[in-house]
């Protein structure tokens, strides 16, 4: 079977939601994954009841996470998928809920995600174990990762400093636009370069906000969808892809699976990069958003660093880039994933106010696992 | 030079080795493919493995510094591309951690860590670089 047999534009995202993007003291993940699952629902006309496909983690997440919200919200899904490869999780469910739609199988599908830990701990929640042969040598994860493969990018196509900053400053310009951003408070070139480092050459600035937060979406087949309260957003595509799981063993730390994954996402969806009005990538750091540019194939594979320059990815850039002001200045509960569709959503439906990119009629959502480990994508249209 | 098939507990021989002194990976015994992290079975082919003295010798794919609170002193964190292949997380000592290039050779020493021998790497051109076993 091969992609090209994806059910192009056959499913909708009818509804979105989010809750708590900053703080949410004294909710559980569950409390705030549930009220942006209800929020999600109630765009579409839809309860709790009409959910048969639920997907689900959240930020303490143990054995048996999805059948315990399903529990919280008083339902018995035919399909419960609780995989957390990482914040790519949720376009791959969204690929995994296409299919289930488009066969049949399930009528209503929710994706959602809670997480508190930024009230819980003040810190990036952590879930996954330890492994002695990185774990030795005291590298902060995941800083230290991204940083080992922002140091080769930087080694082999002159990535510069600056150029990252100018990753964190497009993203700092987006979110003062957005009223539900956590960091909106200006930022400029030289405060970057003023960054303390942690793990060379990564600063505080080129990481991701620690937040709490929950997000969900809600997907029926786009012929139900047509008959619901919001304006749908069809899926043309989505595709995953996976290349390793710790960072000393990705085989080239300047390329991720997505190179791989964006081609076959673009074959079945029938557009390519030239296509695509905007764009939301899981920017836990600044080197992420020049890796995926050039894998999705904004431009030759090096090219990153030298394309957001000149505040080409900004406002009133050449290229609209994380337009809610991403996982470094909006919001990054842990999983970030499920908010560039919601993002992508809201910028295809025209409701994004003074950062709402014109005329925009498709978008690309990606999503990042791990340690650059896991990779997806969905592409939207709507119409 | 062989010593044994990877039967079981790989993890387990890997650290009993180094407590010997001995840098040990894995090559597969058909495609004779070199290995590491060690495991019960190869990768990709599933073939049987077994154990190997490495070369020590080495190549810095990646670094970078993780910076502490000082006094505390930064530490340097690397990958580092064994000549047999196969790539692994470690740290080059002997140098500021801030002076450790992409492309330098490197050569593994064990030292002897707070938590048992552990594996580092020093400059090849390092005079105080030790063999490996």
């Amino acid at each position: 079977m091969t992609s090209a047999l994806f059910p192009r534009g056959k499913t909708a995202i009818v509804g979105v939601g989010t809750f708590g993007t900053g703080r949410a003291p004294g909710y559980e993940p569950h409390d705030i994954a549930a009220i942006a699952a209800r929020n999600a629902l109630l765009e579409a006309g839809l309860t709790f009841a009409d959910v048969d496909g639920l997907f689900y983690t959240n930020s303490a997440d143990t054995f048996g996470g999805g059948t315990s919200f399903a529990q919280y919200l008083g339902i018995q899904p035919k399909v419960i998928d609780n995989s957390r490869p990482g914040g790519n999780v949720f376009e791959t469910w969204l690929e995994r809920a296409a299919w289930l739609l488009d066969a049949g199988l399930i009528n209503c599908a929710l994706i959602a995600f809670g997480s508190n830990q930024a009230s819980a701990s003040g810190k990036l929640s952590r879930t996954s174990q330890p492994w002695p042969y990185e774990a030795r040598y005291q590298p902060i994860n995941p800083v230290s990762s991204y940083a080992l493969a922002t140091a080769r990018h930087m080694h082999e196509f002159g990535t510069t400093k600056d150029q990252l900053g100018e990753v964190a400053v497009a993203a700092r310009q987006w979110a003062m636009l957005n009223p539900e951003a956590f960091k909106r408070d200006p930022m400029t070139l030289d405060d970057y370069r003023a960054s303390r480092l942690v793990s060379d050459p990564l600063s505080v600035l080129d990481c991701c906000l620690v937040t709490d937060g929950g997000a969900a979406i809600v997907m029926t087949r786009a012929d139900r969808a047509a008959d619901l309260k919001a304006k749908p957003i069809k899926v043309l595509s989505a595709a995953s892809g996976t290349t390793h799981h710790n960072i000393s063993t990705m085989p080239d730390l300047t390329r991720t699976a997505l190179a791989e994954c964006s081609a076959r996402a673009y074959a079945a969806a029938g557009v390519g990069p030239q296509d695509i009005d905007v764009v939301e990538l899981y920017d836990a750091f600044t080197i992420n958003t020049i890796l995926f540019l050039e894998d999705l194939g904004f431009c030759p594979k090096g090219e990153g660093g030298r394309f957001v320059e000149g505040g080409a990815i900004a406002p009133g850039g050449r290229l609209p880039v994380n337009t809610n002001g991403g996982g470094l200045s909006c919001t990054h509960p842990g999983m970030y994933g499920l908010f560039t569709i919601i993002e992508a959503v809201r910028q295809l439906r025209g409701e994004c106010g003074s950062r709402q990119v014109a005329d925009a009629r498709t978008a690309i959502a990606q999503g990042n696992g791990g340690v650059l480990s896991a990779q997806a994508l969905a592409i939207l249209a709507n119409d | 030079m062989t010593d044994s098939i990877a039967e079981v507990k790989p993890d387990e021989q890997f650290t009993a080795f180094l407590g010997e002194g001995r840098f040990m990976i894995q090559r597969g015994v058909d495609t004779g493919t070199y290995v590491f992290f060690p495991r019960a079975v190869a990768p990709v082919t599933g073939e049987n493995l077994e154990w190997v003295e490495a070369s020590g010798l080495g190549t810095v794919y990646s670094t970078t510094v993780v910076r502490k609170r000082p006094p505390e002193p930064s530490l340097n964190v690397a990958l580092i591309d064994l000549a047999e292949g196969p790539r692994m997380m470690s740290r080059v000592e002997g140098i500021d951690p801030a002076d450790v290039r992409i492309g330098m050779a490197v050569r593994a020493r064990i030292i002897e860590a707070e938590d048992g021998p552990l594996i580092v790497f020093v400059p090849a051109s390092n005079l105080d670089g030790k063999d490996p076993a």
